[in-house]
């Protein structure tokens, strides 16, 4: 080889080790929700138009809107997201993070993205999962199995009241679900930013959806990043839904359970000791 | 910009007085129709609420994207318990501001000149102004919208291009909207965010053209804002939307029109998720009946306010669609329309048929390609003497708009634009402003606009 020839692949090496210390992280991820399969190349421009400016172009909820939003956006460099279908601690699966961009957040800037195509919604996809090494070196832990939900009744109900003022719910979503226990004004998330608890009687849906599956979901899987933990290892699946059957009562909603609450409760309403440090639950 | 039609300032009863008055050559009504329109609806207002980029909502602004368009048909609402202004700052205040700077060149040839029948090629360029307008839109509570677009001619003239409230998701349905005011027609290709801003190339003559002969109280376009009610309905995703209007006669200038009749417009459309474009398919149609007087009661020979009669109607019909390729998006649309034979001012039903393809080429969300051709055919005259082709236009642009920047604060575009028209013995629609027809009917009129703007939002 001639010298000229070795200085020349010698630079060409240095250039390309250089490059791949500076270059961003690759994008070459795929996502697949049913019969779709999302491209991380095609997602990019989708981000950068629809998602950038709140995340950033990296990814690290470092966009330009993102100072003034409260809560925060999302900081994809930490992989740690609150709605998902698998164990509280591992990674989502693309389905889950597909329903996220599709349902958006209530009571934060993340709106709905459903008018866009689910062609459009998977390729995002498949481009947020490149902003974490850690999609490269772990698998989305194994979805959650619901249970067939039991017919709400009165038992159910007062049963999950009682889990309420057991498992301490009240101390950070209040005694009557208004978000206003005594813990909830020191709650923070993972980035010490404060976070406030779901406020029940506001009847919105959920963080992660608006079915009782989805709330049985959200206790039993924890909302990563957030003071609200998992309760798989507590809960029975019957418990879980006897839970989810009292907390339906504290919404404002015409919902089943609401119903044999109040009936319930216009003839034995004396009988409910009172939920909180003093009360027993039931 | 705005409308920039001496009509507005005119007294009603001279208005209705030239109800009765057929203009043979319909010179009245393209007057009416031509320098109006380059007026678009483009809001950072929103983003500055929700922290949004431009792109968000718009393909390139201001044309909507899918999300834009369901966030409309939200009532500008993203529906995330936080679109009721209580939970915005106290400093916020939605409004944007909205105009285009702009150097043009504009040519139209055979223009009558004196003496008769001397002709010649007039050609005008220099630097411009579009107009001002004030885009005022959002919440007044959860699921109560409001519009408000009050708008500055380059001469000071001011207008009020939209004024509405609207009551959103009644029965906490998305099928249901209900709008009042003065608003922009529910088209699939809305004139209010064309990305065309010429003068030849800033509006589509399938919503403004009229035949000759038209009488001069009957001004009409599809294009513009209208004064009524509209029902409004879609799917979640708003792929699937309909609405159906009933509209005063005035062609959205306010005050009572003497017809004693409303006009009706009905929209349908049905997008599919298919492809991996930047949206989804998406197919419409539209229908507009219309009415108008042709008779007055007069005092001292003068017309009397309300006392319209002998309504006579005017239709217009067509299909549009949006397909992408891609980036590439495809807008193609057919129209017909007919006028009764007393609005044609003759003895027959003028009729015409319109074909149009625009594309966009999206190169990013700070780039734009496009072109647009669009023809119309007469089918029909009022007056049998007339030349069938007499009417006949072909219209191309082609353009660029360029972004320097896109963010939540502010938006502007670097607009390049050329756009021709041919039309057979009538003045084109819009051009140099003279608007006059050759003095022989098969001429070819060639009318042409070269522009480069700075189209800025804020």
């Amino acid at each position: 080889m001639k010298p000229q020839t070795r200085w020349m692949w010698l630079v060409s090496a240095c250039g390309a080790v250089l490059l791949l210390l500076g270059a961003p992280p690759a994008h070459g991820q795929e996502a697949r929700v049913g019969k779709l399969a999302g491209r991380a190349a095609k997602g990019k421009p989708l981000y950068t138009r629809y998602c950038a400016g709140c995340h950033g172009d990296d990814g690290d909820a470092q966009g330009e809107n993102a100072q003034w939003m409260d809560p925060r956006p999302r900081d994809f460099t930490t992989a740690t997201f609150k709605c998902r279908s698998t164990p509280s601690g591992s990674l989502p699966t693309d389905q889950d993070l597909f329903n996220s961009v599709e349902r958006g957040f209530v009571t934060t800037n993340m709106p709905p993205w459903i008018a866009l195509t689910p062609q459009n919604r998977v390729d995002m996809v498949a481009y947020i999962k490149g902003f974490s090494a850690r999609w490269r070196t772990a698998q989305p832990g194994t979805p959650l199995t619901i249970p067939l939900e039991p017919a709400p009744t009165i038992q159910s109900i007062l049963h999950g009241r009682e889990l309420y003022q057991r498992m301490e719910c009240w101390k950070c979503h209040g005694p009557a679900g208004y978000g206003d226990g005594p813990s909830a004004h020191e709650l923070t998330d993972s980035k010490d930013e404060p976070i406030r608890p779901y406020n029940f009687s506001t009847g919105s849906r959920f963080m992660c959806g608006t079915t009782n599956q989805d709330l049985y979901r959200i206790f039993m899987t924890g909302l990563d990043g957030s003071p609200m933990p998992s309760f798989a290892d507590q809960l029975k699946p019957a418990e879980a839904w006897d839970l989810v059957h009292f907390l339906r009562t504290m919404q404002p909603l015409k919902t089943r359970e609401a119903a044999i609450w109040r009936e319930w409760v216009s003839t034995h309403g004396r009988e409910l000791k009172p939920i909180g440090p003093e009360g027993g639950g039931q | 910009m705005v409308k920039r039609f001496l009509r507005a300032a005119a007294p009603m009863a001279t208005m209705l007085c030239a109800a009765m008055v057929p203009n043979p050559t319909g010179t009245a009504a393209r007057t009416y129709a031509a320098g109006y329109a380059t007026y678009a609806t483009a809001i950072p207002a929103f983003a500055r609420k929700y922290g949004l980029r431009c792109s968000a909502c718009h393909t390139v602004w201001p044309e909507l994207n899918a999300f834009g368009q369901r966030f409309k048909d939200y009532g500008y609402q993203l529906g995330n318990d936080r679109d009721s202004p209580i939970w915005q700052a106290n400093s916020y205040w939605p409004i944007a501001v909205r105009t285009t700077p702009q150097v043009h060149f504009e040519n139209t040839t055979h223009q009558p000149i004196d003496p008769p029948p001397s002709e010649r090629t007039i050609t005008q360029a220099g630097f411009d102004l579009s107009g001002i307008d004030f885009l005022m839109l959002g919440t007044l509570y959860k699921d109560i919208s409001f519009g408000l677009v009050p708008t500055l001619d380059p001469d000071g003239t001011a207008g009020v291009e939209a004024a509405f409230v609207r009551f959103d998701n009644l029965g906490h349905s998305p099928w249901a909207n209900l709008k009042i005011g003065k608003f922009e027609l529910d088209n699939l290709l809305g004139e209010k965010r064309i990305t065309f801003l010429s003068n030849n190339g800033g509006f589509y003559y399938a919503y403004h053209f009229q035949p000759a002969g038209s009488v001069d109280n009957y001004t009409f376009g599809l294009g513009d804002n209208q004064i009524g009610a509209e029902l409004s309905g879609h799917s979640i995703n708003s792929y699937t939307r309909y609405s159906v209007s009933l509209l005063s006669t005035g062609d959205g200038e306010a005050g009572l029109s003497g017809a004693n009749s409303l006009d009706a417009m009905v929209t349908l459309s049905h997008a599919f998720a298919t492809g991996s474009g930047l949206g989804p398919q998406r197919i419409g149609v539209f229908g507009y009946l219309g009415h108008r007087p042709t008779a007055f009661d007069s005092a001292g020979g003068e017309p009397i306010p309300g006392t319209g009669s002998a309504n006579k109607q005017f239709i217009r019909v067509g299909a549009t669609a949006q397909i992408w390729l891609g980036n590439l998006e495809l807008l193609p649309m057919v129209s017909h329309a007919s006028d009764d034979a007393a609005l044609g001012g003759s003895t027959q039903e003028p009729a015409w048929n319109t074909a149009m393809l625009e594309a966009h080429y999206i190169a990013s969300p700070r780039l734009l390609v496009q072109g647009r051709y669009e023809m119309l055919r007469m089918s029909k005259q009022a007056d049998p003497a007339t030349p069938k082709t007499f009417g006949d236009a072909d219209a191309i642009a082609v353009g660029v708009r360029a972004y320097p920047f896109m963010f939540s604060r502010a938006g502007m575009a670097i607009h390049g634009e050329f756009a021709m028209t041919k039309t057979t013995g009538m003045a084109p629609l819009s051009g140099n402003g003279s608007g006059l027809d050759a003095y022989d009917p098969a001429t070819k009129i060639w009318s042409r606009s070269l522009m480069l703007g700075f189209d800025f939002a804020f």
